[in-house]
């Protein structure tokens, strides 16, 4: 019974994962920029919602009707403002990210300090459903998980169903001739980021809930989003959800094994799917 | 007026000059053709009238506002849409979302998806179809479908057949008075002299990034022509 419950945790946490993934792959996939500031951005998520929740007295999730939009046009900001500029080539997004990624930890370092800090969520926190004696699952994994498959299918509806997500596949085929058509590379690129930060900020405030961080917390959640984006193979969306649940699987395993193994193991599994399937689970981009 | 006006452009790609002041202009309804060998400026040409290459204000007016330099996207917003070279569709799109993206922009005019489904019945029943399982000649079809979309005012054709066998050229040319006949005036850049000549009111010839040759394309010398395209 132990083992089933490692599983079904491991799966609930690998949900939160495909989240961190998910805006990953989607500005991946839209303007070929790898965000090295990723984990950065989901880490300032946590601090807008810790402060909003402060200001406005609200619980977590209610501080995510103001905390998204924010987010998001922050996002917006960004890109338009400078990472617009960086496009084009492969290095200039790495360095330019990576950059924002520094300046990201250290101003947050500066105004918050070293502290960890956690959001509050009451006693949603330590609710459960017993299913035997010796099985209970937290009602907060359940709603995280789902609250992540619900998201990700809302992002595969957007791409394949909406005039932004045509554009944004229009402007992913070919930059150039979607400007012919009328398309504003600037602005839809703006957009991607907006839809990618909107997504950071409920994942933000999901991590922030589970356990502490601090402003130099990023970059592990990077490699998280890194590992089942890779996993799950590039470009599918689904795939970046079924890359999720193996981390979280394979973390929530090593985990049973050893108390200081989670990560480990989490890297392990990600360094075997390289070896045995180096184009990831469901790859869809081709060549 | 003349609906379009280019005025003495120059173009540079670099150090490389392409266009050594070129002039040309079009008239609201008029069919254009552009002759001219391999690099001899035709593409940057229409390059630089979409705003894909800067150009200064005046060196290009359409509608009698100068619009040299303005980058593509506000160009298409005004009236003027490009078939590229090597038609360049979006290869994840179906062929009906190649030509709907076309239509985003909501220009008012003539040209709905049913329209264009209309003048190229074959893409009617593969419009679900990715482009890019279709045949070259259909691609093209779309490519101009798609351009026609935004209901434009002026159409640019760069090098339409090229890679296509004669008939499907044939096919694709025999198209183009239905779409000046709605009132959009088309320039079609062509290594095919003939089937520029026919389908033209108007002819330049460009060698090396100058005009050697202007004229009305029916009373123009085949000589003349020849020699103008090949420099001798």
């Amino acid at each position: 019974m132990e083992f089933v419950h490692v599983i079904i945790q491991g799966v609930l946490l690998g949900g939160l994962y495909a989240l961190f993934a998910a805006g990953l792959s989607l500005i991946f996939g839209v303007m070929r920029l790898v965000n090295i500031a990723h984990g950065d951005l989901i880490v300032v998520a946590a601090y807008f919602a810790y402060f909003t929740m402060q200001a406005l007295g609200v619980g977590p999730f209610t501080s995510l009707i103001v905390v998204v939009p924010a987010v998001a046009a922050l996002g917006y900001i960004l890109q338009r403002g400078l990472l617009n500029f960086a496009l084009g080539d492969d290095l200039p997004p790495l360095l330019v990210t990576f950059g924002l990624s520094v300046i990201i930890q250290n101003v947050l370092l500066i105004f918050f300090t070293h502290d960890n800090r956690k959001l509050y969520a009451g006693a949603i926190e330590m609710a459960s459903w017993k299913f035997t004696p010796d099985l209970a699952i937290g009602v907060l994994p359940v709603i995280q998980f789902v609250v992540a498959v619900a998201i990700i299918g809302g992002l595969q509806l957007v791409f394949y169903r909406t005039t932004l997500g045509r554009a944004f596949r229009a402007t992913s085929d070919d930059p150039a001739i979607a400007q012919l058509m009328g398309i504003e590379n600037r602005h839809i690129f703006a957009l991607a980021m907006a839809l990618s930060l909107a997504v950071v900020a409920v994942a933000g405030v999901f991590i922030a809930v589970r356990t502490t961080f601090n402003p130099f917390y990023g970059p592990q959640l990077l490699i998280f989003g890194f590992e089942a984006v890779i996993m799950g193979g590039l470009g599918s969306l689904w795939g970046t959800l079924a890359g999720g649940v193996l981390l979280g699987l394979a973390q929530s395993l090593g985990g049973q094994i050893n108390v200081g193994l989670p990560f480990t193991a989490g890297h392990v599994a990600f360094l075997l799917v390289l070896i045995v399937r180096p184009q990831g689970l469901f790859p869809k981009v081709t060549a | 007026m003349a609906l379009l006006e280019v005025n003495s452009l120059t173009a540079f790609y670099g150090d490389f000059q392409a266009l050594y002041g070129v002039s040309m202009s079009v008239d609201a309804g008029q069919a254009v053709a552009v002759i001219g060998a391999n690099g001899a400026g035709k593409s940057t040409l229409l390059k630089s009238i979409v705003g894909m290459i800067r150009a200064a204000p005046d060196m290009i007016r359409f509608d009698g506002e100068a619009i040299g330099g303005i980058r593509p996207p506000k160009i298409v917003a005004r009236g003027i849409t490009m078939v590229p070279e090597g038609r360049r569709l979006f290869a994840s799109l179906t062929v009906e979302e190649n030509l709907s993206i076309g239509g985003q922009l909501g220009r008012p005019g003539p040209w709905t998806l049913r329209r264009v489904l209309e003048l190229f019945p074959m893409l009617a029943e593969r419009r679900s179809q990715r482009s890019t399982s279709l045949s070259g000649g259909q691609q093209q079809m779309v490519a101009i479908g798609r351009a026609l979309m935004s209901n434009p005012r002026l159409l640019l054709c760069d090098e339409i057949s090229l890679g296509l066998a004669p008939i499907v050229v044939r096919d694709i040319f025999q198209r183009l008075p239905t779409i000046v006949a709605e009132g959009t005036a088309v320039v079609v850049v062509e290594q095919d002299v003939m089937q520029a000549l026919a389908a033209s009111n108007y002819l330049y010839c460009l060698q090396e990034g100058r005009v050697l040759l202007k004229g009305a394309s029916r009373s123009l010398d085949r000589e003349a022509i020849k020699a103008a395209y090949f420099g001798v």
